[in-house]
């Protein structure tokens, strides 16, 4: 009684097959961010340093840093995420929390997943036509942070309203039935307790518009940009700018004689920044969730 | 209040479309003042439907059509002037599964008082008294007197629906409209809570949605039986389990389907 047959010990060895493929899989995905990151620092090496950050770039980018190429992403993406943030959170909660299920809400829905899903390219030319020139804005970083508000709208519209339905249903029948009002149930119940995924969701727009070189190439980012260095608050809305993406794309393809080190010391910051905004997100959604009542 | 009224709820020719399908056909229903009264038949027969109808929370579900008159303490609450949320104050529901707000003991017992008091108008005496009045009436606050911190979904679910009976107790409703609320307890939170509702009755009008035919039979003073959206029987409760008027409550209570 109680025994092995042979074909439990078939279904054992399987059991053991699956478990090493679907657990390697996974390691797999650890595998090309740890090679990418290991490979862009190693050739980056000889470049890194706090003056390559604070440095404009000199002698056609052969020389120097990219301090203007670094501010100029991060005007980019923060006053983008400024203007779709807002937008995109308020029209979540709108859809999800007092749209009645009608045409009006399904055509909204459908506006937003089709808009998702379209390539950056196609929202570049669109940022050309509408901001540039029709709304008489010309390449600027304005002009470009819109476009990647643009961009970055229906992903934060569609991760916000994610976490608004992962609200429980019992909390707001709980509050309509002593007489709350819907406002009085999103600020004091959905909101609080659903906080930590609306930020995460919008974090994750950084790397994103950080990341975009489309976008910007035709509607506020230049090959080159000389600021004062140090001074935050170098750019206008109203200037052009450099940014990180564009500027490792045009050193690789445009520079001629450019250190071999350069490109990859871009990518490094790229990628330093996005992963640092990234890590504060999680630090900020670990403590926001730890003082999640449910 | 004037006289006491005989009647709290009183509806007539009620009926509810979801869409296009009929929940509820032609209620005629008068629910005496201070007494406990069932309500009891098969799933699907509107009894929860009609429930939510009483403080009007059934329009927040999506496309509802409602026709006919109800009634709730002599007012119509279908007239133009009706303030729907002075309605669900005076008509406190309670639910299936204890759903207490993430909130603290404290706040879940004061949500409703905040939400009904302009700015900051809440001051902290009214704020303790409120909470110890209000969880001493449901029998909590022996218990959790030193707990008024604690998060509410930390609580057993007996306390768990306590305070949720709690929670709309500041608000001085007039009815308690309770849908299943001891489905998802054991005996002994059975018990507390069918002992809670005898202590209530006489100050509120209890309307309990209940599918344990039993529990009906301990605790209300009146029941009602619907079946497919109608109203098919509304007696004294030993009347309807003695002695049912209709061939069908008469099925249903021995359980011949349901």
């Amino acid at each position: 009684m109680f025994t092995e047959t042979p074909f439990v010990r078939t279904k054992l060895r399987q059991e053991r097959v699956a478990q090493t493929v679907f657990g390697l899989m996974a390691l797999a995905m650890i595998v090309p961010l740890l090679l990418i990151i290991g490979y862009l620092v190693v050739r980056a090496w000889p470049l890194l340093s706090w003056d390559f950050l604070v440095t404009n770039p000199t002698q056609g980018m052969r020389q120097g840093g990219i301090w203007s190429a670094l501010l100029g992403t991060i005007y980019l993406v923060g006053i983008s995420l400024c203007l779709s943030a807002p937008i995109g959170v308020l029209a979540a909660v709108y859809l999800n929390e007092y749209a009645k299920d009608n045409w009006f809400r399904r055509i909204i829905n459908l506006a937003v997943v089709n808009l998702a899903g379209v390539p950056s390219i196609v929202h570049a030319l669109f940022g050309l036509g509408a901001f540039v020139l029709f709304a008489g804005l010309g390449r600027s970083i304005l002009a470009a942070s819109l476009t990647l508000a643009i961009m970055t709208l229906p992903v934060i519209i569609a991760s916000t309203k994610e976490s608004l339905a992962s609200v429980p249903m019992s909390f707001r029948e709980a509050c309509w039935n002593v007489g709350a009002t819907r406002w009085q149930t999103i600020r004091r119940i959905v909101l609080p307790n659903s906080v930590s995924g609306i930020l995460t969701g919008v974090i994750l727009q950084v790397s994103r518009s950080a990341g975009e070189t489309a976008p910007i190439m035709f509607t506020g980012a230049v090959f080159f940009k000389k600021l004062t260095e140090g001074n935050l608050l170098a750019y206008s809305l109203k200037d052009q700018c450099m940014a990180l993406s564009m500027h490792l794309y045009t050193v690789t393809t445009q520079v001629t004689n450019a250190p071999k080190a350069l490109p990859f010391a871009i990518a490094v910051v790229l990628l330093g920044t996005v992963l640092l905004v990234n890590t504060l997100s999680i630090a900020l959604r670990v403590y926001l969730r730890s003082r999640k009542k449910w | 209040m004037t006289a006491p009224r005989a009647y709290s709820i009183e509806t007539k020719d009620l009926c509810l479309w979801y869409g296009k399908f009929q929940a509820l056909v032609d209620v005629g229903l008068n629910i005496r003042s201070g007494l406990i009264t069932s309500l009891i038949g098969p799933s699907g027969c509107g009894k929860t439907t009609l429930l939510r109808c009483f403080n009007r929370v059934n329009e927040r579900y999506g496309s509802v059509t409602t026709r006919g008159e109800i009634k709730i303490l002599g007012k119509n609450i279908y007239d133009a002037d009706i303030s729907l949320v002075e309605l669900r104050r005076s008509v406190g529901m309670v639910f299936q599964r204890p759903n207490p707000l993430p909130l603290s003991v404290a706040e879940n017992v004061l949500f409703g008082l905040r939400i009904h008091t302009p700015g900051r108008g809440l001051t902290r005496a009214v704020a303790e008294e409120a909470v110890e009045r209000a969880l001493t009436e449901v029998g909590l606050w022996k218990d959790l007197k030193d707990r008024l911190d604690d998060r509410a979904t930390s609580l057993q679910l007996e306390q768990q629906q306590k305070l949720c009976i709690a929670r709309i107790l500041p608000l001085k409703p007039e009815i308690i409209l309770m849908d299943e609320p001891c489905s998802a307890l054991d005996v002994e939170g059975t018990r507390g809570i069918e002992e809670l509702m005898f202590e209530l009755k006489g100050r509120y009008t209890m309307l309990i949605v209940t599918h344990n035919m039993a529990q009906a039979r301990r605790v209300s003073d009146e029941c009602v039986f619907m079946l497919l959206g109608k109203m098919i029987e509304h007696t004294p409760t030993k009347e309807l389990f003695l002695a049912p008027r209709d061939g069908r409550t008469a099925e249903y209570i021995e359980g011949r389907y349901g």
